[in-house]
């Protein structure tokens, strides 16, 4: 065993480290970055602009094909990659989605026209995409959307509604999957679409989270025109297309949410408790032995999991641990941090709560964490199911017709 | 990036599971538990023969030069088959301690033993209840003589020589104590097929190992917590194995127990700490075999995950099965007791947390 990077690996890995040192800074680690703040017009720009030097570097799309942008490698270079960037203080998370998800389905389903328009201004961050599967009757059950098409001539007339749609306030494009059939099982009636964000008849309104920011929003269909052309795969396949997007969630690696065990460390280093040092304390000690097993536990996981990936096998199963450790993990970890500043726990004024209230913002937003992307108990039916090979939930509504099903 | 066994290391896990899937296994573990010998003596010298048990010593004195990497695969296994031997105390712990601390004379007399498997070696600190700790010792080592009780002692009962900590005038000190004549009684305990024993040590001979006895002790019960991690991880293995397999099987309100979310999400929940435990055991396999700085918190982190791995295994695992699994025939309990014997195995869980949270904040501050 080591954790060595193979030759080729460790001269991308100088090749990554090059560039980020000549063109970011790196993260002030006593200084987290806020996520509580909504994505203003400013950021933005330093995301695309951020994204544009990636994209010249050839770094932006490392395992697409060079024919795209990318440089056809295999995904221990996008690992390595984020690993390196993790260091930095770099807008993160408005291409994400985009890249890693709206893209490949394109490339899976769309025209070489179609991808000749519209990969290269994706990858160089001057267009942005967002993803309208979720809907106010179906998140997890996603295939129990309602947004109707209709076949209009040439065209596809497309109304409904869609929810929790993160970006959609800035986004140029988007892909979306919608209903064309509701008299047939829900699987069998749904058709995928991709469209232009602006097309008269959609309106964007942000929906205020938990924590108070705006990352997402509801997305309201009156009448939408879109050509048959931009269907993607065919009439009534939109399962098939969605599962594509969802298969290309993009690889969890690299970033340990904060506060974790060392913001814990730090925090108890000024702190006491009942007149004696925090950190002396047997039930602190045990908490932060915990946690520490698990954050390290997942880091060596990812571990084993570039050693697959490096070997050019497809990683195990354990890659589809981390989000539903990480998740609760955080919330636990900002809660607890909280409880041992006493009442002063609630203060949650950057100038006066410790690590510019790191904790406070992760508990309000770690709850969404538990959501997004697959719940806590999604995640934990998909371990059941596709690695230990446990028996499907049963289905009730799966042979009926969509129009003769409770929704909602 | 290479965090993996060789191909040559999973070759001998494959043979070491069919070989104990075969020579051990429940079956084995229950005829230890239920007739009352010591230990399975066949198991035993089948082992030897494989030169399992020489994995870690060189081979200039009879072992098969494996590397720790090769103990702990093994580990693995006879964690997984519930064997019915003393194996990484004898193989792991004891024959650490002469690598580490022994005299060229005490190495060359009894490693080539060891190997063979016609010496079976203990490790004696405890002194009742409490995890290791200086201050806990009493024992007393003076002119070459030992006095003093401990218990329990793993394998007390046969094992030939102890490696006993005690104290001298110069302080904390580990010595090499022949068990022949040492007063001993077995000791009825949680899990009979890993038995334990008080010895009573009355003036007796022993001979000083080299170096300081407190360090060495503490590297020792580092290097056998990451070898016990690996028998966990193969206890919890096994454990979720046997769940999913009745949960697929046995059915209730017309479907299987394992389409009810609540089996499941269990059964999921298993297997992310069953993850988790392997890679921090990993790691500590990975610390082991090149000596790195890193290797007292790589055990500690292996001990505390896979030991929270195993205890949830073992107990969902009766929970999965149920009545069945509250039953003698079943063998549940014997992971269950196994899973709490090597909790309590080289300090328990609060003793490695504490440690753990210690050793990051030498390192914060390093
Ligand atoms: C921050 C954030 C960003 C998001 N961004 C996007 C986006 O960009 N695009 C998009 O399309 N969607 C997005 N989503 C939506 C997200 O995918 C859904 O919220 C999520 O899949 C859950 O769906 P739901 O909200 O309808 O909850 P429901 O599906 O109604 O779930 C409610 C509860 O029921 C449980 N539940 C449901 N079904 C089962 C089952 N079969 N077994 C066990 N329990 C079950 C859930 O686990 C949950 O606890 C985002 C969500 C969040 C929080």
């Amino acid at each position: 065993m080591d954790f060595n990077d193979t030759a080729e690996e460790a001269a991308f890995r100088d090749e990554v480290r090059g560039f980020l040192a000549a063109n970011a800074a790196r993260k002030d680690l006593g200084r987290p970055t806020s996520r509580a703040r909504s994505i203003v017009a400013a950021e933005l720009a330093r995301a695309k602009a951020w994204q544009a030097k990636k994209a010249a570097a050839d770094l932006a799309a490392l395992t697409w094909p060079t024919r795209w942008g990318g440089r056809g490698a295999s995904p221990i270079f996008s690992v390595i990659y984020q690993q390196e960037e993790e260091a930095y203080a770099v807008p993160r998370g408005v291409f994400e989605i985009g890249l890693g998800m709206c893209i490949p389905t394109m490339m899976a389903y769309a025209t070489p026209e179609q991808l000749e328009r519209h990969v290269p201004p994706a990858l160089r961050g001057e267009e942005i995409w967002c993803q309208l599967f979720s809907e106010p009757s179906g998140g997890s059950d996603v295939a129990g959307l309602r947004t109707r098409c209709e076949r209009a001539g040439d065209d596809w007339i497309i109304n409904g509604q869609k929810i929790w749609t993160s970006g959609a306030q800035f986004a140029d494009f988007g892909i979306i999957v919608t209903r064309s059939d509701p008299t047939v099982p829900k699987h069998e009636g749904l058709t995928f679409f991709f469209l232009d964000m602006r097309s008269p008849g959609i309106e964007v309104r942000p929906i205020r989270q938990a924590s108070g920011a705006s990352h997402f929003n509801e997305v309201f269909f009156t009448d939408v025109r879109v050509p048959d052309s931009q269907r993607l795969g065919a009439v009534g396949a939109g399962w098939k297309v969605s599962v594509t997007t969802l298969m290309n969630e993009r690889l969890a690696v690299g970033d340990t949410p904060r506060p974790d065990v060392d913001d814990l460390l730090e925090l108890c280093r000024h702190l006491e408790l009942d007149g004696a040092p925090a950190l002396g304390n047997a039930a602190v000690r045990e908490r932060i032995a915990e946690w520490h097993t698990r954050s390290q536990g997942l880091k060596l996981t990812r571990f084993r999991t570039m050693t697959a990936l490096s070997r050019g096998q497809t990683p195990g199963p354990e890659s589809s641990i981390a989000k539903v450790v990480n998740a609760s993990k955080l919330q636990d970890i900002a809660s607890y941090g909280m409880d041992l500043l006493g009442a002063a726990g609630m203060l949650s004024d950057p100038a006066l709560a410790p690590l510019h209230a790191l904790f406070q913002e992760a508990l309000l937003f770690s709850p969404g964490l538990r959501i997004a992307g697959g719940t806590d108990e999604i995640l934990r039916n998909i371990i059941a199911e596709r690695v230990l090979g446990l028996p499907p939930d049963i289905r009730v509504d799966k042979d009926k017709p969509f129009n003769a099903v409770r929704h909602g | 990036m290479n965090f993996d066994f060789s191909d040559a290391l999973k070759q001998l896990r494959d043979e070491a599971r069919r070989y104990l899937a075969e020579h051990a296994g429940a079956k084995s573990a229950r005829r230890i538990i239920e007739g009352g010998a010591a230990y399975d003596e066949a198991l035993w010298s089948g082992i030897a023969a494989m030169g399992w048990l020489g994995a870690n010593i060189p081979e200039e004195y009879g072992g098969a030069g494996l590397g720790p990497e090769g103990l702990c695969i093994l580990a693995e296994e006879v964690g997984r088959a519930l064997a019915p031997i003393p194996f990484s105390l004898s193989a792991g712990m004891a024959t650490d301690a002469l690598l580490i601390a022994g005299t060229a004379q005490q190495k060359a007399a009894i490693l080539p033993r060891l190997a063979e498997g016609t010496a079976i070696g203990t490790l004696a600190w405890a002194e009742g209840p409490g995890n290791p700790r200086p201050g806990a010792i009493s024992a007393r080592f003076a002119n070459g003589r030992l006095s003093g009780s401990k218990v329990p002692v793993p394998a007390g009962h046969f094992a030939d020589f102890a490696i006993v900590a005690a104290r001298a005038d110069s302080g904390f000190v580990l010595v090499l104590a022949d068990l022949a004549d040492v007063r001993c009684t077995r000791l009825e305990t949680l899990d009979p097929s890993m038995g334990q024993a008080r010895l009573d040590f009355d003036n007796v001979p022993a001979e000083a190992l080299e170096g300081d006895g407190w360090l060495t002790l503490r590297m020792l019960l580092d290097r056998a917590a990451i070898l016990a991690a690996f028998e966990q991880i193969g206890g919890a293995d096994a454990c979720l194995q046997a769940a999913v397999a009745y949960a697929k099987e046995r059915h209730a309100f017309g479907r299987p127990i394992g389409s009810f979310q609540a089996i499941k999400h269990k059964l999921a929940d298993i297997y992310i700490a069953n993850e988790l435990a392997r890679s921090n055991a990993y790691y500590g396999a990975w610390a082991l075999a090149t000596e790195a700085a890193e290797l007292p918190l790589a055990a500690a982190s292996a001990r505390v995950s896979a030991t929270e791995a195993f205890h949830l295994a073992s107990k969902e695992n009766i929970q999965t099965h149920g009545g069945m699994g509250f039953t003698w025939d079943a063998d549940c309990h014997l992971f269950y007791r196994r899973a709490k014997h090597l909790a309590l195995t080289h300090g328990s869980a609060p003793h490695w947390k504490d440690r753990l949270v210690g050793l990051l904040e030498s390192r914060n501050a390093a």
